[in-house]
């Protein structure tokens, strides 16, 4: 059985389409990256999928059971298992660094908050922001508050990882630190769904790659067949693109 | 003119009148306190009210809104009558007091509902976003994420209007509340100088929104103070 099955996911914002019948299955401990030009759904699909914005149709199921996004008590449940680095990071203003990673766990999920804190120090640490605890996301670079992010997501320990664009405002060490960590996650089994334009990674890390272009779901397939061999016009002229940049 | 005063003020600070004058002081406490209080607590009910997207709750956030629309546009004088003819009419026997009360009340939630609803609109869509997809609730992201973020956009506002209340209670004398607009129009009435009569009426007014503009101040301090985008 599939981790993740979207079927048949449509959304709009106003009357403009912007996804338009998605269908994508997702193994457990799989990551899977979308690529595609700007405008070509990518982010709406993870937004749709966190139930951030109702779709217009579809569904998704989780490990075989059906989530209606039309109810509330369904998405709460498939939130509690999801998390998602936005691209834009969408830090707490009002809230330190370590309160940030902290309070879903704590206020939320109701665990103990001495031993989420100590876990959002080692999360922290391995995204080299142990010094920056106390520091608001107002101070902080847009790289480090990217890695705040991320950590904020892990501390939820979530099954399945979405993230946006999670290496857009890194510098290059700090692409390989979020991306070993990235790795790392991969090996203990969570399954992610990745947008990305850092094609080398893309290609690296993930088992499959979809290639996604005004709202469809052009081509799917591992690296090596979406990156050498793609079989769809679209998905060759992109490619093409890409890698002659 | 100065000679008048000297010679009035004895009889003006006279044990009787400075009771009146307190009772009449404390009747505008009562009806700005009342109506800034519960006015802040219904407004932000409100407001809040008017942020949830279930539809379910379409006719709540409808009549929110006319409510807000309403009370807003209509002047303060007609409120009053409005309220004060609408209990009339029902055959009910309450004092002009009470009629004040609610009138104070009805206004002031009007006006603070709009002040919060803009306090509430001003924190970055990606805040709700990233609450929603943490699984808060409407309250918890008002609590932790929004207002901490909002005050500083509602308090300056807010304590405007707060201080623009105060001296619009004395609307309340129109339909025979003794506050201390009309404690000063009987004073006057009885003979004592204009000057003196609202002089003092001037120096009570002060007295009571001095406090209020201190108190924004400090909860600016304290609930606004980290500069955010």
């Amino acid at each position: 059985m599939r981790h993740v099955d979207i079927v048949d996911l449509a959304a709009s914002y106003a009357d403009a389409p912007v996804l338009d019948g998605i269908t994508l299955g997702i193994d457990r401990g799989q990551i899977v990256s979308l690529i595609g030009p700007s405008g070509s759904g990518k982010s709406t699909l993870l937004r749709v999928l966190m139930g951030l914005l109702p779709p217009k149709r579809g569904h998704v199921e989780l490990d075989g059971e059906k989530i209606d996004y039309a109810k509330r008590e369904q998405v709460r449940r498939l939130r509690d298992r999801f998390a998602i680095v936005f691209q834009q990071y969408n830090l707490f203003q009002n809230m330190t660094v370590l309160s940030n990673v902290t309070i879903a766990p704590v206020k939320i999920k109701k665990r103990d908050r001495a031993e989420v804190e100590r876990e959002a120090k080692e999360l922290l640490a391995k995204v080299g922001l142990a010094d920056k605890l106390s520091a608001y996301p107002d101070e902080l670079s847009g790289g480090q508050q990217q890695r705040v992010a991320v950590a904020r997501a892990l501390a939820l320990k979530p099954e399945v990882l979405l993230l946006d664009e999670v290496t857009s405002s890194l510098d290059p060490e700090l692409v390989k630190e979020v991306l070993d960590t990235i790795r790392l996650l991969a090996k203990e089994g969570m399954t992610m769904l990745i947008v990305s334009h850092e094609m080398g990674f893309v290609r690296e890390v993930s088992a499959k790659v979809v290639f996604m272009d005004a709202g469809r779901v052009v081509e799917e397939g591992a690296p090596a067949e979406i990156f050498d061999r793609p079989q769809e016009a679209r998905t060759q002229e992109f490619v093409e693109k890409i890698l002659r940049h | 003119m100065w000679q008048r005063l000297v010679e009035e003020a004895p009889q003006f600070f006279g044990y009787y009148n400075l009771i009146f004058l307190a009772e009449a002081a404390l009747a505008t406490f009562a009806l700005s306190a009342v109506g800034c209080v519960l006015g802040f607590l219904l407004g932000f009910l409100i407001a809040v009210v008017r942020r949830t997207l279930a539809w379910e709750l379409l006719p709540v956030r409808s009549l929110a809104f006319i409510f807000t629309e309403f009370f807003r546009r209509v002047p303060f004088l007609v409120t009053l009558m409005l309220v004060f003819f609408i209990f009339q009419g029902l055959g009910a026997n309450i004092s002009v007091f009470t009629v004040a009360l609610i009138s104070v009340v009805l206004i002031a939630t009007a006006f603070i509902a709009e002040i919060i609803r803009a306090g509430l609109e001003s924190v970055h869509r990606n805040q709700w976003d990233a609450a929603a997809a943490m699984n808060f609730s409407l309250w918890q992201t008002i609590w932790l994420v929004t207002m901490p973020q909002a005050w500083k956009i509602i308090l300056p506002p807010a304590f405007s209007f707060f201080i623009l209340f105060i001296k619009d209670t004395a609307l309340a004398s129109q339909i025979g509340v003794l506050e201390l607009t009309y404690a000063a129009k009987v004073l006057n009435n009885k003979g004592f100088s204009a000057a003196l009569v609202f002089g003092s009426v001037l120096v009570l007014y002060f007295a009571l929104s001095y406090p209020l503009t201190r108190l924004g101040m400090w909860m600016e301090a304290r609930l606004a103070t980290r500069r955010h985008r």
